[in-house]
């Protein structure tokens, strides 16, 4: 090779590593623009409405002429239909998890991983779909009473579609659980279910939390089921039979209703995308912290 | 995790065998069997559920399925109104992500895996994709609707819309891509280097090939996700009535799952029958993506064989 060639070579090298590192770089930069944009919307928000109408109405009515800028209904909405799905998916997670990793076959777990997965994919507006003409009709059954609009059947529906995230991460969790914490339960006379309540569990308890913790930021951060089936009035009360509004469904109404650029009303969506980001990116540094210091201590 | 489980097969699990043995001694106590009822319980629900689930909407969507669906614009009548602007919406939006997506996401996850050392720069990096990972999704949208819509100016376009979508996958394929590429051994990049292969000659044609499979599961699956959401897309203002095939990257779009959001949230129950199939339509997509992946992989597996 010539020193040419060979020269030509090591700039191609650098460059292709320029690039690589510029891909990567991307995600970096979506970070620091989702922040930038919402931060820069949200002052001018607060230009208009303090801190203290936020925290301290209880009525969010920035559509109408008499308009009230307090968060609360909107949290309320976002907490009774995440407590919902959560309700529903994390015992039900937590047993598949444990039946999974230590009672099923192998050939069992080879047919139910894939499945879980396909639950997974399916798009959200299928969920919608399914709570607004399904879960709801059937649940007027049980409760005459229940509009067609509500928070059950939507908590509900959101509840199916956590599940198989659910039910996978505690089963990752478990299966970290080292052999011989297994074995000291036995060796102590423990049978199967004693064995998995006293060592499995407790040990595998990081991994769960964490678990838990990313589920509820996934509940807090859905979007179409809510907007679907759980009607857009942001109502501040803790019926499941009611409508409620979540902070997600709130942008999404706004976003259709087709608000001027620069308005109050499209601050507001700035700042309610404010607060529901801080609130996932809580749940999950935390569920991310979590995971990793348990991962670290099984090493 | 992963790894761990490749690398010891047989320490997975480790109680199986003695169930077989020391069983039929003991008898099953009646709290584990009523455990195992519970748990088979809420597996067959939730597999009852996924078939309610999409067969509910298939039952329902099916019959309006016709050509005419297909090829008609959205309609202020029901009956005649169809899903032709929001399939090739679909298929654009589809499209372009992936031509944005695809590079951007697997030349980083070659950057993080291949490339990069352990620094500070990398760590910052890692958590950003971990966070990103964990945003909903609604956020991207108003993202998109400043900077593509509103800064750049590329308006409410396919071309908004694909790289708002191109954004938000691009964690799942950073991600999946660095898991197909940690499970490449490390022999193939020494065999490769000592031969006097560059860094990146060793990644081109050794690492990558073999890492193929695996980056294009789980870029089809990144994919699959991206043309089933709604949520950024409305955030980012596509228009609910378009009348239109989209005819260039600028066009004005709509897609399937926003067709099916505009149906739904009508009153009128002939519209949800509209709404019904055009989700069954989106299903079907996204059925024919997944297909690709499986078929993808068997063949890849069969050549490194």
């Amino acid at each position: 090779m010539t020193r040419n060639s060979r020269k030509a070579l090591r700039i191609k090298e650098r460059i292709i590593e320029l690039l690589l590192s510029l891909c990567s770089s991307v995600s970096v930069l979506t970070t620091l623009g989702i922040i930038a944009v919402l931060s820069i919307e949200s002052i001018f928000f607060f230009q208009e409405v303090s801190l203290t109408q936020l925290l301290f109405d209880t009525e969010w009515t920035p559509l109408f002429l008499d308009k009230h800028f307090g968060i609360w209904p909107l949290i309320a909405g976002t907490v009774l239909t995440s407590a919902i799905a959560l309700a529903l998916s994390v015992p039900a997670g937590l047993v598949i998890a444990v039946y999974v990793s230590e009672f099923a076959h192998e050939r069992t777990r080879a047919v139910l991983k894939p499945i879980l997965e396909l639950l997974a994919g399916i798009p959200t507006i299928v969920y919608g779909y399914f709570a607004l003409l399904v879960i709801t009709p059937a649940l007027q059954v049980i409760f005459p009473t229940m509009g067609s609009f509500n928070a059950l059947s939507a908590g509900i529906a959101m509840g199916v579609m956590i599940l198989p995230m659910m039910a996978s991460l505690s089963e990752d969790a478990i299966y970290t659980v080292p052999k011989s914490l297994r074995e000291g339960a036995y060796a102590l006379g423990a049978s199967k279910l004693q064995m998995i309540i006293s060592a499995v569990l407790p040990g595998a308890v990081g991994g769960i939390t964490a678990a838990v913790i990313l589920s509820a930021a996934r509940a807090v951060g859905e979007t179409m089921i809510v907007a679907i089936a759980a009607g857009q009035q942001p109502l501040f009360h803790f019926n499941p039979l009611q409508p409620v509004e979540t902070m997600t469904a709130y942008i999404v109404q706004v976003s259709l209703g087709d608000t001027p650029h620069g308005t109050l009303e499209y601050h507001t969506l700035f700042a309610v995308a404010m607060m529901l980001f801080l609130l996932t990116m809580i749940l999950n540094i935390v569920s991310l912290r979590i995971r990793e210091r348990y991962k670290r201590m099984y090493r | 995790m992963e790894l761990v489980h490749k690398q010891h097969p047989l320490a997975r699990r480790p109680f199986q065998q003695d169930r077989k043995t020391v069983r039929p001694l003991l008898a099953r106590p009646a709290s584990e069997a009523l455990f195992l009822f519970l748990a088979r319980f809420i597996i067959v629900s939730a597999l009852l559920v996924l078939l309610l689930l999409v067969g509910s909407v298939v039952y329902d969507g099916f019959s309006r399925l016709s050509l005419s669906f297909l090829t008609s614009f959205p309609s202020r009548k029901a009956e005649n109104a169809g899903i032709l602007a929001a399939w090739t919406g679909s298929a654009w939006l589809l499209i372009l992500t992936i031509l944005f997506a695809l590079p951007l996401g697997v030349g980083a996850a070659v950057y993080l895996e291949e490339y990069a050392k352990k620094s500070r720069t990398t760590r910052i990096i890692e958590l950003c994709i971990a966070n990103l990972a964990g945003v909903p999704s609604v956020i991207y949208g108003l993202l998109g609707l400043q900077i593509f819509v509103r800064a750049l100016s590329f308006e409410r376009s396919v071309l908004s819309g694909s790289l708002t979508l191109a954004l938000l996958v691009l964690p799942i394929i950073i991600m999946a891509s660095r898991e197909a590429l940690r499970t490449v051994p490390k022999g193939y990049r020494e065999g490769a280097l000592a031969l006097g292969a560059t860094r990146w000659q060793a990644t081109w044609t050794q690492v990558l090939p073999v890492a193929l499979p695996g980056i294009a599961t789980g870029c089809i699956l990144a994919f699959s996700r991206a043309i089933g959401e709604t949520a950024p897309l409305i955030t980012l203002g596509a228009l609910t009535y378009v009348a239109q095939v989209p005819d260039s990257v600028f066009a004005p779009f709509t897609a399937l799952p926003i067709q099916a959001f505009n149906w739904l949230s009508r009153p009128q129950p002939e519209f949800h029958v509209n709404a019904a199939a055009a989700i069954t339509v989106l299903l079907i997509f996204m059925i024919a993506l997944n297909l690709i992946a499986i078929v993808l992989r068997s063949k890849f597996q069969r050549r490194q064989r």
